[in-house]
Formats: C-alpha cells, sequence, structure tokens
C-alpha cells in the first residue's frame, strides 16, 4: 500500500498531538503527585511544575498523623460499601423484574422509572423530604437517595432480556422459584455485567461529595472528599500568605492539599488499570438500549 | 386455547369475554406473584426519592415555613415566579447558564469526535490502548479533586502562571477574574471529558465497513477524502444521538463544579441557576423561591429533551425512545 508524502507528514503530525493530548491529561496528576513532595518554600516561588523541588515527606507523616483524615477516609470506605450494596440489590430486583417480557405492567413500569431521569423534584424538594423524614446527620441521607441509577438499570435490564429463556424454563421444571432462577442461574450467569454495575455505582459513591455536605454537620462522619473540600475551601488565599518561615506550620499550609488529593485518588489509581475495561464495557453495555 | 372458547359466543355474552380476559390478567400475576415482590422495594423507593420531591415542587406555590408543613402553609400562587421574573440576578445567572451550555456545545461537545478520528488513523495497537486508557483517567476523579487541580493549576504560583510569566512577565489571578471564569470551566470540561466521551466514537468507527475503504482506494481517494466521505457518515448516527443527549442537557451545567470553583469576584460570569436557587433556598432559607427558580429550571430541562427528541426523530427518524 502506498502512502502520500501528506500522509505520512499528517502521521507524524498526529503522533505528536497524540502524545502532546496525554501530557496534558496527565500532567494535573504529575503537577499534584509534585507538589505533594515538595518544600513549601518552592511551592509558593511557582517552582514547582513536573518534579518535586525540596524533596520531603513532612506533609506525608503530617496527614497520615491525622486521626480525622482517617476517620474520614474510614467512613468514606463505609459509605462505598453500603451504599454499592443497596444500590446493587435495589437495581437488580427492579432490573430482572422489567426483564421479563411477560410481566402484566411492564411497560408503565418502565416509564414511571424513566420519567425520573427527564424530571427530578430539585435541590430544594429533595433537602427539605430528606430532613422531614428524619435522615438528616445519618448515613442513610447518603447512601439512600441515590440508591438506583436508572441509567444502570436499563443497562442490566438489557443484559437480561438478553439471556436465553430456555435456560429459565429448564431450571422452572427443575423446580426453581423465581427467587431461585434469578440467585441460582441468571447471577451466575451475569458476573460481568454485575462486575461493571459495582464498579460504576463504587467510584459514584467513592467520589461523591455534595450529598455529606448537605445532611452531615458531624465532622467525625464526613467522607474524606468533605475533609478535601474544607481544606480547598478554607485554604484558599491563606495559604501562600502565611508562608513566612520554613517552619512546620507553613510547610502543612502549603501542601497538605496535594497530599490529602494524592491519597485520596491513590485507590482508584491502583485499580484503574485492571477495571477500565469494565467501564467501557458498560458504556457501550448502555448505548445498545 | 383461549381463543377456541372465546369465538363462539354470540355478541350478547362480550361481559363473559372480558371477565375472561380479567382472569387471564389475574392468573398471570399470580403466577408472577414472586416477580413482583422484588418490585415492592424499588416502586417504593422512587415513589418517596423520586416522586416526592416532585409533589414537593408545590411549596414553589404555597408559603412555606421550615419546620412547618413539608407541603408549606397556604397558596400564595405565581408570588414566587413574578419575584424572580423581576429579579435582575436571575436573569443574570440564566444567562450565566445559557452561555456556559452554548460554549460546551460548541467547544466540548466536538473534542471527543476529533480525538477519535486522530486515534483512528494510528496503526498501532499498542499506542492506540495507551493513549485511551490514559485519556480516560480524569473522568474517574470526584469533581473535589478536579477542582481542588483548577486551583492548584490556575493558582498565582502555579504551572499555568508559570507560562504566563514566562511569555508576559506577569501573572494572572485566573480565579478571581469574572472574565476567566468561562475559558477555565469549559478547558476544564475538555479536559474531564474528552477521553471518556470517545468510546462511543471508537466503537461506532470499528463497525464502518472495510470494504468501503479499498473500494474508496481503487477510485483514487486520498485518505481526507476517505475520512470525510466514509468515516465521518460511518459514525454520524453516533454524533447525532450524543447531540440530542447534550442539547436535552443543555441547561445541566456542572452544579458541583461551579460551586467549589466560584466566588463573589467572580459571579458576575460564574453564577448559574442551579448555584443561586443554593444560595437562595439553603444560605438564605428562602425555601420557597428557590422551589420556584428549580421548578422553572427543571420545566425547561425536559422541554429541551422531549423537543430534541422530537426533531431528531423527524429529521433523522433516530430517538432515545
Amino acid at each position: 500500500m502506498q502512502e502520500s508524502i501528506q500522509y505520512k507528514i499528517f502521521k507524524v503530525f498526529n503522533v505528536s498531538i497524540l502524545l502532546l493530548i496525554i501530557f496534558l491529561t496527565l500532567y494535573p496528576f504529575l503537577n499534584v503527585v509534585a507538589q505533594s513532595f515538595s518544600s513549601e518554600a518552592a511551592i509558593s516561588s511557582g517552582e514547582v511544575n513536573l518534579f518535586p523541588k525540596g524533596f520531603n515527606i513532612d506533609t506525608y507523616k503530617t496527614v497520615v498523623a491525622d486521626s480525622m483524615f482517617w476517620i474520614n477516609y474510614k467512613n468514606t470506605v463505609v459509605y462505598t460499601v453500603v451504599g454499592t450494596a443497596i444500590s446493587m440489590v435495589m437495581t437488580t430486583m427492579f432490573a430482572y423484574a422489567l426483564s421479563k417480557r411477560r410481566l402484566v405492567g411492564r411497560k408503565a413500569l418502565t416509564v414511571f422509572a424513566v420519567f425520573t431521569m427527564f424530571f427530578n423534584g430539585g435541590l430544594i424538594p429533595n433537602y427539605v423530604l430528606i430532613n422531614s423524614l428524619g435522615m438528616g446527620n445519618t448515613m442513610w441521607a447518603i447512601v439512600i437517595p441515590g440508591a438506583i441509577s436508572i441509567y444502570n438499570m436499563l443497562i442490566m435490564k438489557s443484559f437480561f432480556e438478553n439471556m436465553p429463556e430456555e435456560l429459565e424454563e429448564a431450571a422452572a421444571i427443575d423446580g426453581l422459584s423465581q427467587y431461585g432462577i434469578l440467585l441460582k442461574i441468571v447471577l451466575p450467569l451475569s458476573k460481568a455485567v454485575m462486575a461493571t454495575m459495582i464498579l460504576f455505582y463504587a467510584v459514584a459513591h467513592w467520589n461523591s461529595w455534595f450529598p455529606a455536605f448537605l445532611y452531615l454537620d458531624q465532622k467525625e462522619m464526613f467522607p474524606v472528599t468533605i475533609y478535601l473540600r474544607n481544606m480547598i475551601a478554607g485554604a484558599t488565599g491563606t495559604a501562600a500568605a502565611g508562608a513566612t518561615s520554613a517552619d512546620n506550620l507553613t510547610q502543612l499550609a502549603a501542601n497538605i492539599k496535594s497530599v490529602t488529593m494524592v491519597l485520596t485518588i491513590l485507590p482508584i489509581l491502583t485499580i484503574y488499570p485492571f477495571v477500565q475495561k469494565h467501564f467501557v464495557n458498560g458504556v457501550m453495555l448502555g448505548s445498545i438500549k | 386455547m383461549e381463543a377456541e372458547v372465546v369465538t363462539p359466543q354470540p355478541k350478547s355474552e362480550v361481559v363473559e369475554v372480558k371477565k375472561s380476559k380479567i382472569a387471564i390478567i389475574g392468573r398471570k400475576i399470580r403466577k408472577d406473584w414472586q416477580l413482583y415482590t422484588l418490585l415492592v422495594l424499588p416502586i417504593i423507593y422512587l415513589l418517596i426519592f423520586k416522586y416526592g420531591p416532585m409533589i414537593g415542587n408545590v411549596i414553589a406555590f404555597r408559603k412555606f415555613v421550615p419546620g412547618g408543613s413539608i407541603y408549606g402553609e397556604q397558596w400564595v400562587g405565581l408570588h414566587y415566579f413574578n419575584m424572580f421574573i423581576n429579579d435582575p440576578t436571575f436573569w443574570n445567572v440564566f444567562k450565566n447558564t445559557l452561555t456556559l451550555g452554548a460554549l460546551g456545545l460548541v467547544f466540548t461537545f466536538p473534542m471527543p469526535i476529533i480525538f477519535a478520528l486522530l486515534l483512528n488513523e494510528i496503526r498501532s495497537e499498542k499506542f492506540k490502548k495507551f493513549v485511551q486508557t490514559a485519556s480516560y483517567l480524569p473522568h474517574f476523579l470526584s469533581i473535589v479533586i478536579v477542582a481542588g487541580m483548577i486551583l492548584q493549576l490556575t493558582a498565582v504560583n502555579g504551572s499555568i502562571n508559570a507560562l504566563v510569566k514566562f511569555f508576559t512577565g506577569d501573572t494572572i489571578s485566573f480565579m478571581q477574574q469574572a472574565e476567566w471564569f468561562r475559558t477555565v470551566y469549559i478547558t476544564s470540561e475538555i479536559w474531564q471529558g474528552m477521553g471518556w466521551g470517545a468510546i462511543l466514537y471508537l466503537a461506532a468507527l470499528t463497525t464502518i465497513d472495510q470494504s468501503l475503504y479499498e473500494a474508496a482506494k481503487i477510485d483514487g481517494a486520498n485518505r481526507w477524502k476517505q475520512t470525510l466521505h466514509i468515516t465521518i457518515p460511518g459514525i454520524l448516527p453516533t454524533i447525532v444521538t450524543l447531540l440530542i443527549l447534550n442539547i436535552g442537557s443543555f441547561m445541566a451545567v456542572g452544579f458541583e463544579k461551579v460551586l467549589l470553583l466560584y466566588n463573589p469576584l467572580t459571579y458576575e460570569t460564574s453564577d448559574v441557576i442551579s448555584t443561586y436557587l443554593y444560595r437562595v433556598g439553603l444560605e438564605s432559607n428562602n425555601f420557597s423561591y428557590a422551589t420556584a427558580i428549580g421548578l422553572f429550571e427543571s420545566i425547561i430541562g425536559l422541554v429541551l429533551v422531549l423537543s430534541a427528541n422530537t426533531i431528531s426523530r423527524k429529521l433523522t427518524d433516530r430517538s432515545l425512545w
């Protein structure tokens, strides 16, 4: 196959552009990591870009020693696990029942669910409702209101719909109940879609901050995203101002944000290479609908 | 089987037929009662947490007292709607919301398409995979982290200002100046969404029939012509579908991101409907007024989705439902 000179030039240009895009995509991560290991003086004079300057791990030691950081971190883990478990049970029940074409009222129930994707009650009515239910300042305000993502439910539903019906008929002849069919036949055959759904929900819970910001007052209940958010909001403009000596406190003020960010992203970055293909699969499944 | 029983019935016994239909439905429901038990919790959930707040919107038409009934105390008609129509701040945040939405459509939306087309020209699968995997990464970050990174990069001693200083000798306090907010917002949207948004286009690209390219080559079409006449038409359905989705969510600018990034110095361009109603409602405790603004926004959102869908069905025969 012959290629024109222009196309060869284009290819070189194309690879350079894509490399530049990747560099720009990864740059903020590299910058945060570099700052987290740098000295306060180097950061405030604007010398830290790609590589750490004045390398030290003092701030890591300080953050790791902060008990509130770990309490909040633990909360994030608890909210993620509990929230994902609730979401998975609810979504699976809903999607499985709606996936049965013979179900009377299936169409109406689907519309009933899908309508909530396009019209929602809005911030204030939600806030009033959650508080009037007595869920304010409890974990339930974080894990219940978003329990079912209709988008995820539709992905799961279309997956169940594509399962061969003979499987179920055979199981019914063997005397399995509907629950038995779901638990013993359908779920073991749905591991891939279940993994994708768990990841979708878990990442959403891990990253969530606004419900906690809205409904929780006690520091001991905050997830780590609020710990970080309060640090960012509180430190804006003051971090640089307080930087006069190389004393431990100013060191803290300058790069404690970077350290907290690194520690918060770390779990996601660690599992990311192994699970990203599941996310991509999820997007594909979602587009078939 | 049922039809055999039903057909010989004289007309006078239509009622009987109806009854037997109901009986069939009843039997079906009874047979699947276990499936219906699975639906109980999800339906209760939707009723309370999705439809409950929709009904809660009545406080836009009623006077609401914190601590009183969640459906308000007495009817006030369109009082709160008149209030925001005569509120200059409302019209400013309305304009800002439309502007960010429009800039998003013009700048953020095409980026994944361009990215996918560039990636499509790469022959090395390994390099392609690497670029793609790296490009998704920002999508998985908490918006709090994204905001933290933006603030760090745009700080006076941050990396962007290092470049600015190199070229102009001066620094810009990006997050304190209203005229920079939109640029920062849209750039960060592109950063977060370009790689992830390309997934569906890349998938569509793999479904294009390779023999079309062979035929074009024989006809002497170069790669650019092939892109123009084969590749782009091949992914056009995907582009249209995603464009409808985007137009439908035109008004839904990133509330959480704006809330984390804006400050009173930049309200002039950064304050959007959702952040304004957040402050009116939860910081000034004017629940009914904020609900009226929110209801207005939700209705515009719904109308946009429905009309984008209808237009697309008429023009292209494609729609979301």
